[in-house]
């Protein structure tokens, strides 16, 4: 037993149980899903420990953090701000939308703010296309989506995290 | 019939929202069907109705449902039922409605499905983001489960069913039915070669009926009223109703059920309200990110949507998410956006698609920033025109749909003026 596998285990047998015992590669997206709760992406530790539950390479768990957009390597904004402007979203604003987030916020897209707490991301399409401009959140728990948005509703959540963040310290 | 109060058969929670709770699904008869099927039909019976309905999966091909479950492969076991639920197609957000809004005829239909085709296990696999809507499954499979519609020997009989969500993790290849099935086995998400195809070789080697959320949606109330009944909507050879996704530049956005054969006119112009501050209406994409640019002439608005027609204007049915471009889109910035986001999601599997989306998008960035010569709308066309036929999955041919239609269809969009930016700069905030 590794230190995710203590942790959580049982969520981490309840995942196995969803697939056949002979197939326990399928658990590997669940379980780094698991693994990004701790710090928001996949430790090098992760890696190794999620390879040992279903049995494969360190390196294979790797190639599909890489592959996929939502697993992350390395340690960005408490609060990932997906913002989609793709054709439909960028047809009702969304290019200028995410640019007016960025320059308030004083970053650039893909950049997170001094604090560490908010990182502006565009992505491709979230099937919301009707509610534009649009963006997710993905924190370390959980994807939430935020429709029919304007610069001034996502400043206010940025204020809503920083207040809460500063209560807990 | 069209939008309006008890018409729907898939949105049917805009007719009664109880329908989105599992004691208001019941009241109106829900899961009715699945005890009645398990306990009196034949999995036969089921797959005989479905075909005579004339049903054609909602994910895009169009391919015969009833079809698809009869090829399922009776000498191999176990058999799987994976439900394609990684809605991803850029202009499609109607899986997400059906899901979020009437989830237990969705889940009604993917249990019936199961039964059908002899399945015992049955995955929904679900696009990463739509991580809250997966959580609500899960508890309402759990649910289902308590009440004893799945789990060991189904109503006294010795038939038994599970159900289990699977999150992606933000991939658009996976929305292509191979792919999806090697991201469900713990793999890179892409495409195998086909033949063979799921219902011989499918999930773990096994043969598996993948289908599209909307096409299940279907299923209960095809064996609840009977195919003939189905076959009063829409067109003999596209029977039933369909969700439109209607994005872009139009007054009222979102989803539309309406009986296959509508014309793009009354969807765009009756139920869409039209293009918005008097503009005029200049293309019409038919199936998302994915489709060729119809001009939208007097022709096209008059064109029914359904599998038979619109192939005509040189475009598919596809998922029909329909995105509206108006008269101020300049095209160049369009088909910049449509390459980026194929160049963006391309697996890297197949050398044509890999390479070819992304020199597509070298080309449309310096057209997009007035570093490019008319000559290199040629080399974007003659990039394009090499990758059709040639990619591994339809991804790649999709990446050039946009590309060459646009071209060859508004030539004037693509007339190069030295120096020239080509900055979408009235594209304002539409949303207040």
């Amino acid at each position: 037993m590794n230190a995710l596998q203590t942790k959580y285990a049982k969520e981490v047998k309840a995942i196995l149980a969803k697939y056949p015992d002979d197939q326990k590669r399928s658990a590997v997206m669940p379980l780094l899903y698991v693994a990004q709760r701790e710090a928001g992406y996949v430790s090098r530790q992760h890696l190794a420990d999620i390879a040992e539950i279903i049995e494969v390479t360190p390196t294979e768990v790797a190639s599909i953090v890489g592959f996929y957009t939502l697993y992350h390597d390395q340690p960005e904004g408490k609060y990932r701000i997906q913002v989609c402007n793709d054709l439909p979203c960028a047809m009702r604003g969304a290019d200028a939308f995410l640019q007016g987030v960025c320059e308030n916020l004083g970053i650039e897209v893909g950049g997170t703010t001094d604090d560490g707490l908010v990182t502006v991301e565009a992505v491709m399409c979230l099937a919301a296309c009707d509610k534009a401009p649009m963006f997710q959140v993905q924190d370390y728990e959980n994807i939430t989506y935020y429709e029919e948005q304007t610069v001034d509703s996502t400043l206010k959540l940025v204020d809503k995290w920083r207040k809460a963040g500063a209560k807990k310290k | 019939m069209s939008t309006v109060k008890g018409s729907h058969i898939l949105l049917r929670h805009r007719d009664n929202p109880a329908l989105s709770t599992f004691e208001g699904y019941i009241k109106d008869g829900g899961f009715k069907t699945w005890k009645q099927v398990v306990t009196r039909m034949t999995p036969e019976a089921v797959v005989n109705e479905v075909f005579d309905s004339g049903l054609r999966g909602r994910g895009g091909a169009g391919f015969p449902t009833g079809l698809k479950w009869r090829f399922i492969d009776k000498n191999n076991w176990p058999h799987y039922v994976v439900v394609n639920a990684d809605e991803s197609e850029p202009g499609t957000f109607k899986d997400r409605e059906i899901m979020e809004s009437n989830p237990w005829q969705f889940l009604e239909g993917v249990m019936l499905t199961a039964y059908a085709v002899n399945a015992n296990v049955a995955y929904i696999y679900l696009r990463g983001e739509f991580w809250m809507l997966a959580a609500e499954l899960d508890k309402q499979i759990a649910r289902l489960r308590k009440e004893k519609l799945l789990g060991m020997k189904l109503f006294g009989t010795d038939y038994e069913l599970e159900l289990h969500t699977h999150l992606g993790a933000g991939a658009y290849i996976c929305g292509e039915e191979t792919a999806l099935l090697e991201s469900l086995e713990g793999k890179l998400g892409q495409p195998r070669l086909r033949p063979p195809f799921p219902p011989s070789f499918g999930l773990y080697g096994k043969p598996t009926i993948v289908n599209n959320v909307e096409t299940l949606a279907n299923v209960p109330l095809i064996i609840e009223k009977g195919a003939k009944w189905y076959r009063k909507f829409g067109t003999e050879k596209s029977p039933g109703t369909k969700i439109f996704s209607l994005s872009g530049r139009v007054a009222k956005p979102g989803n539309y059920e309406l009986p296959l054969g509508t014309t793009y006119g009354d969807l765009i112009m009756t139920h869409g309200g039209g293009i918005p501050e008097g503009r005029k209406i200049k293309a019409i994409m038919s199936a998302g990110a994915s489709s060729t640019l119809i001009v939208a002439d007097d022709k096209a608005l008059a064109t029914p949507m359904d599998y038979e027609s619109v192939p005509a204007l040189g475009a598919q049915l596809g998922s029909a998410s329909i995105i509206v471009i108006d008269e101020t889109v300049d095209l160049k910035w369009l088909v910049d956006k449509t390459v980026h986001f194929f160049n963006h999601e391309s697996c890297g599997k197949c050398t044509p698609c890999r390479e070819g989306t992304y020199w597509m998008n070298n080309i449309t960035q310096r057209i997009l920033h007035g570093e490019a010569e008319q000559k290199d709308v040629d080399l974007l066309k003659d990039v394009a025109m090499n990758m059709k036929g040639k990619c591994l999955c339809a991804l790649g041919e999709f990446a050039t749909e946009a590309v060459v239609s646009s071209i060859e269809r508004f030539p004037k969009d693509f007339k190069i003026k030295a120096g020239a930016k080509t900055i979408a700069g009235e594209l304002k905030v539409m949303h207040d």
